[in-house]
């Protein structure tokens, strides 16, 4: 019995130093970029004195701006449809059996698999044949842009988000939802209150992932975007030819700003409805 | 899944991609008309392949171009001056732009391409004939850029924007001050010792014509070979260089080189002199062309064949051909500008700088389009690094 | 004569009630496909027009020609671009490849297991801010990050400074193998750390109590309790990493200096630099297939249906 508790001493000990240590790991390069967006020097790595000048030269540029503010729009609503999208898609596949169900199993990975370069390509190629012959069998005249780019990213998402959620899916207890259905409650109220809850961590964690995924994607969207809807990251590659310069440090811990204040007002909103509850 | 099921489902999918697309356009042309009011912007495209007069404008402007490379002052200066909104989107390498506008429907009106991708482009018929009589200013070019470029010879097809060499930059705090000028200092191992080079201390370009042109031109070959005994010369040459390269890279070789990651680097002259100003001590680095000879590169204007606003984009050719504006390119980007005109008005050190101007360009070859050879370029490239 | 009739009457009302019955049941059955077909449908839909017919596009390019000035001539159909990857050089790139992207996977999986069972076993509030402060840093910007490491492991770097401080001496990992593991396994982690958190954070934990109560000692209640039920993480965060990591270029050039070609980088050659699109086309769907088949058998083998 001691000798357990000292074991499960020891495990605990090493969860814990492990989650410290990747805590690290992860943070290491964010603390190395926030350091050096306030050094006065061109170059990042050489330190030149403490300074606000990259954030000025942020609030002055434009262009930045403009391709941030794409960015945060693309990754938005690509991330709340590739959600509803790849949800469905999961439950479909792991709660139905259907005709055609190999196949659409097959379909998902495939956005998974595929070279970024190839998808870049091809997703070019068929939004402009796609275009053209909207324009000569309908008279629809559209363009490359923002559209496109979301379009693209939901392309790529789906596939994501449902592996994720199949993996929490799989082997879960249906016995719940059942039992909730034989208390009369509809499909939908069994779906909302008893399914829903359970799986919203695989949910929250396919949402993170298509987040990032838009957020970082260079090459697909280089490709399907027209002008004016540069995103950030594609504005950033194509600065590094001309040097990487703290100005992208400042951004970047721009947008880590953004994102860590809407994370802290989610969760006091979170818990002033919980003690709202409790109350 | 029966056939008639099947149809149905297809054209059920049809009709919502059908109506999702028209409505994201809407959702574009919206967000387009906040961003600089110009909501009628997809309307008035059609009327391209007409002759445009001088400073006619068809519409505002969409640029595609490499990073950093115009003046943002002279965007505002023409919108200011015509009365249109100027957009500019970027690219980091002519390949990743070629695609683009090769498949058509790209949305730009004026583009950069380099001189080999401007020969690739006249041959997709993927830009169009320029109009000279809406380009007044093409008078003020240089001769030698007027006419007889080799991949656009008469100067139908583009414009010189600026131009620039290949070659190596030094840290002479390594070689010391007398340090020969020579691509041996990469390629050849006991001439790299014998002036205190050791380690992985090199960075070559990451590109199979720039780096295998380097090796061909220090055999004494013409970097556009189509010989596949001299490519496997150059290909030995690299390979065995291998050991003395720390990294291949396009984009960062002059921070590399001084942050001391590396102590010589193979890269463009402009990019050189913009770091080397801003270094602690300019005068620890040098850049030079190897005697034997090296690459000399022109980036160009170019109007895509489906332009939206052609008119707009000759308009804006030749507000850059004007004196003043093409030194005002030159003062803020340190290439080398192609127009006569401009000369009086360039910085007098910058026009001065052997690194910009180069005395002597005999030695110097563009590259040029070699076709399907191209195709053992690329695999010489990746047999050599391995 | 009748009562044979009669037998057979009765026979048959009973085989029609077992039909109703079958046919009730078929009927179901059918209703319940219907659902899922139908809440598939929105995503099958979708990659259908937005995926599967622009990958048609990919395998017609597979079988055409590069032109001379590097488009593709859409006639003149042939195998040449799938002779090409028979060539030694294709075959070394992709062994490498699947090396380093194994050993990614393998160190994402060592580190990533532990660290998703602490943050399952939290409590719940703790947990969710524990796991967004893991996604946080992936919201700033891939190349940044890329950089940044190039900073943190140069010659004159933190790494470099903290292993010569300890006595190791100066340590240049930039440019060597090692740091294009390390920023694979950096950019990766979260896809690994994802999966496996969703799984293991699901566990009836009653059942791991259970299995001390038979006197499991904890390493055996965790390999026969733990272990097999988050195995669906394990499998799905693999796939997401593998995959990916087999892909990737623009860590192994940032970090790796470019000095060798691998999979990811040769596609990109292939469609940029060489502008020879065949090849790029029936390279990745060599690839594609190749993938997807492992994948599915695997799946079919475990008599997993993910």
């Amino acid at each position: 019995m001691s000798s357990t508790q000292q074991m499960r001493g020891t495990t605990k000990w090493a969860l814990n130093l492990n989650a410290v240590l990747v805590y690290l790991f992860f943070y290491a390069p964010i603390f190395l970029l926030v350091v050096y967006s306030f050094s006065n020097d061109n170059l990042v790595g050489r330190w030149g004195g403490f300074t606000f000048n990259w954030y000025r030269e942020f609030a002055a540029n434009d262009e930045v701006q403009t391709a941030l503010s794409v960015s945060i729009k693309v990754a938005i609503i690509s991330t709340l449809v590739s959600v509803v999208l790849g949800t469905l898609a999961a439950l479909a596949l792991e709660r139905a059996t259907f005709r055609g169900q190999r196949i659409f199993d097959a379909l998902l990975y495939l956005p998974i698999i595929i070279p970024d370069v190839t998808m870049a390509v091809m997703m070019l190629l068929f939004f402009t044949q796609g275009i053209n012959l909207l324009d000569s069998w309908f008279g629809i005249r559209l363009s490359k842009g923002v559209t496109t780019v979301t379009l693209s990213h939901i392309a790529f998402s789906i596939s994501f988000v449902s592996i994720v959620v199949r993996a929490r899916l799989d082997g879960m207890n249906q016995k719940l939802e059942e039992a909730a259905q034989d208390l009369y409650a509809s499909r939908l109220q069994a779906f909302r209150y008893v399914t829903l809850p359970q799986i919203m961590p695989g949910i929250a964690g396919g949402a993170l992932l298509a987040l990032t995924l838009s957020l970082d994607d260079v090459v697909i969207t280089q490709f399907v975007a027209g002008p004016g809807s540069t995103t950030l990251p594609v504005y950033v590659f194509g600065l590094i030819r001309r040097g990487v310069s703290p100005l992208i440090n400042a951004v970047s811990v721009v947008m880590l700003a953004i994102s860590v204040s809407l994370v802290l007002l989610s969760l006091i909103l979170q818990r002033t409805r919980s003690g709202a509850d409790a109350a | 899944m029966k056939p008639n099921q099947l149809l149905r489902l297809l054209a059920g999918l049809f009709a919502i991609s059908l109506f999702a697309a028209a409505c994201g356009s809407s959702g574009d042309d919206t967000s387009a008309g906040t961003d600089s009011g110009d909501a009628g912007d997809s309307g008035d495209s059609g009327d391209s392949g007409g002759a445009c007069a001088a400073g006619e404008t068809d519409g505002d402007l969409a640029i595609y171009n490499w990073t950093e490379y115009m003046d943002p002052e002279l965007k505002d200066a023409f919108e200011a001056e015509f009365g249109v909104s100027v957009t500019e989107d970027n690219y980091d390498s002519n390949e990743a732009m070629q695609p683009i506008i090769s498949a058509g429907g790209s949305g730009y009106d004026f583009i950069v391409p380099s001189d080999y991708m401007v020969s690739i482009l006249i041959e997709n018929g993927d830009i169009m004939e320029l109009q000279k009589d809406a380009i007044p200013n093409v008078g003020n070019l240089l001769p030698d850029f007027a006419s007889g470029l080799p991949f656009d010879p008469s100067g139908t097809y583009s414009i010189p924007y600026q131009w620039g060499t290949t070659g190596l930059g030094v840290d002479l705090s390594v070689t010391g001050e007398d340090v020969p000028e020579t691509w041996g200092l990469v390629f050849d191992a006991d001439l790299a010792a014998e002036y205190g080079l050791e380690g992985s201390f090199a960075t070559l370009l990451n590109d199979p014509r720039e780096t295998m042109g380097a090796a061909l031109k220090y055999l004494g070959y013409s970097l556009n070979t189509t010989s596949d005994a001299e490519l496997d010369e150059a290909k030995a040459i690299v390979a065995d260089a291998k050991s003395r390269v720390a990294a291949f890279d396009s984009d960062q070789y002059d921070e590399l080189l001084v942050t001391g990651e590396s102590s010589i680097a193979h890269g463009y002259s402009g990019n050189f002199i913009v770091q080397f100003d801003e270094a602690d001590d300019p005068d620890q680095y040098a850049y030079f062309v190897p005697q034997e000879g090296g690459t000399r590169w022109v980036d160009n204007m170019a109007v895509p064949a489906d332009a939206p606003h052609p008119c707009t984009a000759h308009t804006f050719i030749n507000f850059l051909l004007d004196a003043e504006r093409g030194a005002q390119l030159t003062n803020w980007n340190y290439y080398a500008s192609p127009n006569a005109a401009s000369e009086e008005f360039i910085d007098p050190d910058v026009l001065s700088d052997p690194i910009v101007y180069p005395t002597d360009v005999s030695k110097l070859e563009f590259i040029e389009d070699t076709g399907d050879f191209e195709i053992n370029f690329s695999d010489a490239f990746i047999e050599a690094k391995g | 004569m009748v009562s044979t009739q009669a037998a057979q009457a009765e026979q048959t009302s009973v085989e029609s009630a077992e039909q109703a019955t079958v046919e009730f049941e078929a009927k179901a059955i059918r209703q319940a496909s219907r659902r899922g077909f139908l809440m598939a449908l929105p995503a099958y839909g979708y990659l259908v027009l937005f995926f599967a017919i622009p990958l048609m596009i990919v395998v017609v390019y597979s079988f055409a020609t590069r032109t001379s000035s590097g488009g593709t001539a859409l006639s003149g159909w042939n195998l040449d671009a799938y002779r090409k990857l028979g060539e030694p050089i294709v075959r070394d790139i992709l062994f490498r490849s699947i090396w380093i992207a194994l050993l990614t996977t393998v160190l994402c999986l060592i580190i990533a297991y532990p660290f998703s069972y602490y943050l399952a076993t939290r409590s719940e509030r703790v947990r969710n801010v524990l796991l967004v402060f893991v996604m946080i840093p992936f919201w700033s910007n891939f190349l940044v990050r890329n950089y940044a490491w190039r900073v943190l492991l140069g010659n004159d770097g933190p790494v470099s400074q903290v292993t010569s401080a300890i006595g190791l001496g100066e340590t240049r990992i930039l440019f060597t193998p090692l740091a294009v593991i390390i920023g694979l396994v950096y950019g990766f982690l979260p896809f690994m750390i994802l999966p496996l958190y969703a799984a293991i954070e699901r566990i009836d934990w009653r059942l791991v109590e259970a299995s001390r109560d038979l006197y499991a000692s904890g390493f055996e209640s965790f390999r026969r309790v733990v272990l097999p039920l988050s195995m669906p993480g394990v499998v799905a965060g693999s796939i997401l990493v593998f995959v990916p990591s087999l892909g990737a270029y623009v860590t192994p050039e940032i970090l790796g200096g470019a000095k060798t070609t691998l999979l990811g980088s040769y596609v990109v050659v292939q469609f940029l630099t060489a502008r020879n699109w065949p090849v790029g086309a029936s390279l990745s769907f060599v690839l594609m297939s190749v993938m997807l088949v492992t994948t599915l058998i695997y799946f079919r083998s475990g008599g997993r249906t993910l």
